[in-house]
């Protein structure tokens, strides 16, 4: 199978009554559900959620319990945020993942 | 007197109302936004799946866990979603939504749980690679499946759990590969009926699981996560020695858990090394009192890893001692209860190392090539070459040589397994090389708060 194809990395099985909103992703709006972690939103949507400052490929995040630090994402506003212990928000700006 | 609970999940939340039941208000601090812990974790506020749905045998338990949180939560100075990022001079230092904070306490009861224990493999790093215990929360948290066809790997209770719950949740179960081998579990049998009902449910997650034809093989040895943007699979060798490959997108894999003791060593916490864990763990009495600093008693899985019925009589224990210290009336015969309770637990959780071993051979013979840390991409070999280097002879040592330890994870994930590979090149036991010493603060905090 493409690896490129495969589109979302996370797969909703459950708990989808919940209010849509909208996150920002550079010039890409992205669709989630009120509830779901940053990195929930952002993997349900693609496939990686940045890549790694070691020029080592893209990462996905690990632990999903603040343990490991691998899910530091970027807000357009430059702040940094832990993805898996952050909440996504209506309206959240986030940078383009390279 | 101010007295501090560090933790929510069930060690934490039975400390907190046995210290409330006496008379003490402490300040209780957790990371999390909703106690309850991992084991016991909640989903955000608008879910609505039942306990039933989200923790299986263990929802009666849940619920009058977090039942117990909540009323403890209204009595108690309570500080969710709240970080302690450094323990000093008898005050901790929080970071939370409103800020920095002081916190000056008198006694200290310190409940900071576990997370997965890791060894690293080549392509671990690839997206589509999760923990175990990471696996777990996505689905229960979240209401997530990691991805469309799952391989759980590793060796643990959790690894059948996590498996079990995925299939009964919908998703696709590729296969569920265990490390140890088939005797080991037979071998185990006698010091696993300790358990009682944990026994009984784990056997039955197995059949369970066989029952649905899900692939399941024990004695495997993982090879390498396959995939270059990607995970795209496994490749592992059987227990007779072939070499398999299993297509999945999404891999999760752990080896049991290993403690969280940063804030411990930073409350200047004796540490001895613990055979039983592999790992170095601070040291108390066996009423959960730390040996020294005397003001600190440690409660659950950060003081090495009894699961989580465990932790909530531990988290009791604990909270009575602290009382008893200071001479507030505390009752014997619940203590002595406890003791016995406690005492059955630890040869469970022997029976579980025998039935689960950790297989330190693979961490020892991680390739050179492969990453050892993820925070800062250090390959094992870079590790290995702090012997030659600098005459490493301990891993802080190695730390300062190869970085490995350095990242923002502080060795929370690599520290395990590095241990094992720089007590291997030095020809020596694990206990040897020490432990890596914490450093505040001991997560990262966001730069808007400094």
């Amino acid at each position: 199978m493409s690896e490129a194809a495969q589109g979302g990395q996370f797969v909703r099985l459950a708990e989808i009554e919940r209010r849509r909103i909208f996150i920002a992703l550079g010039d890409r709006r992205i669709e989630a559900l009120e509830g779901d972690s940053l990195l929930t939103a952002l993997l349900v949507a693609g496939g990686r959620i940045r890549q790694s400052e070691f020029a080592d490929g893209p990462r996905a995040g690990f632990c999903l319990m603040g343990a490991c630090q691998d899910c530091w994402v970027s807000l357009a506003d430059g702040r940094r945020l832990r993805a898996c212990t952050t909440l996504a928000e209506d309206g959240m700006a986030l940078e383009p993942i390279a | 007197m101010s007295v501090v609970v560090i933790g929510a999940g069930p060690a934490g939340i039975r400390a907190v109302e046995t210290l409330l039941a006496h008379g003490l208000r402490p300040v209780w601090i957790d990371e999390a936004p909703r106690a309850g812990g991992q084991i016991y974790r909640r989903p955000p506020a608008n879910f609505r799946r039942k306990p039933g749905v989200l923790y299986g045998f263990e929802a009666a338990k849940a619920r009058r866990l977090h039942a117990a949180a909540d009323a403890a939560g209204q009595l108690a100075d309570y500080r969710p979603s709240t970080l302690v990022w450094d323990i000093a001079e008898s005050r901790l230092q929080t970071a939370g939504s409103d800020g920095l904070g002081t916190v000056p306490f008198d006694a200290m009861i310190l409940a900071t749980g576990a997370t997965d224990r890791v060894i690293p493999f080549p392509g671990w790093t690839l997206p589509g690679v999760f923990s175990l215990g990471g696996a777990q929360i996505a689905l229960k948290a979240q209401g997530v499946a990691i991805g469309r066809h799952c391989v759980f790997f590793g060796t643990s209770p959790l690894l059948y759990l996590v498996a079990y719950q995925y299939a009964k949740a919908g998703a696709h179960v590729a296969a569920v590969l265990d490390t140890s081998p088939a005797a080991a579990k037979r071998r185990a049998l006698p010091r696993l009926l300790a358990g009682g009902s944990a026994l009984a449910k784990g056997l039955y997650y197995v059949a369970w699981l066989k029952a649905r034809g899900i692939a399941m093989a024990s004695g495997i040895e993982p090879m390498e996560i396959l995939g270059t943007s990607r995970a795209s699979g496994l490749r592992y060798r059987n227990s007779a020695g072939d070499e398999c490959e299993v297509v999945s997108d999404a891999l999760a894999f752990g080896f049991g858990l290993r403690s969280e003791t940063q804030l411990a060593d930073l409350a200047g916490c004796r540490f001895r090394f613990d055979p039983l864990n592999r790992q170095w763990l601070p040291e108390t009495d066996e009423d959960g009192r730390a040996l020294d600093p005397g003001n600190i008693y440690l409660a659950g899985d950060g003081v090495g890893i009894s699961g989580a019925d465990a932790a909530e009589l531990a988290g009791e224990r604990a909270a009575l001692a602290l009382l008893a210290d200071r001479a507030i009336a505390v009752p014997d015969a619940r203590r002595r209860w406890i003791a016995r309770r406690l005492a059955r637990a630890k040869d469970f959780r022997q029976g579980l190392e025998q039935a689960f071993p950790f297989p330190e051979y693979l961490a020892r013979r991680i390739a050179d090539g492969t990453v050892l840390c993820r925070c800062e991409v250090v390959t094992a070999g870079a590790l290995r070459a702090s012997v030659a280097g600098i005459g490493a002879d301990e891993l802080n040592r190695a730390k300062a040589y190869s970085r490995v330890g350095m990242g923002r994870c502080q060795g929370r994930v690599c520290g395990a397994a590095a241990a094992e590979v720089l007590a291997a090149a030095l020809g020596g036991e694990i206990a040897s090389v020490g432990r890596l010493r914490s450093q505040p603060p001991v997560k990262p905090l966001p730069m808007g708060l400094l």
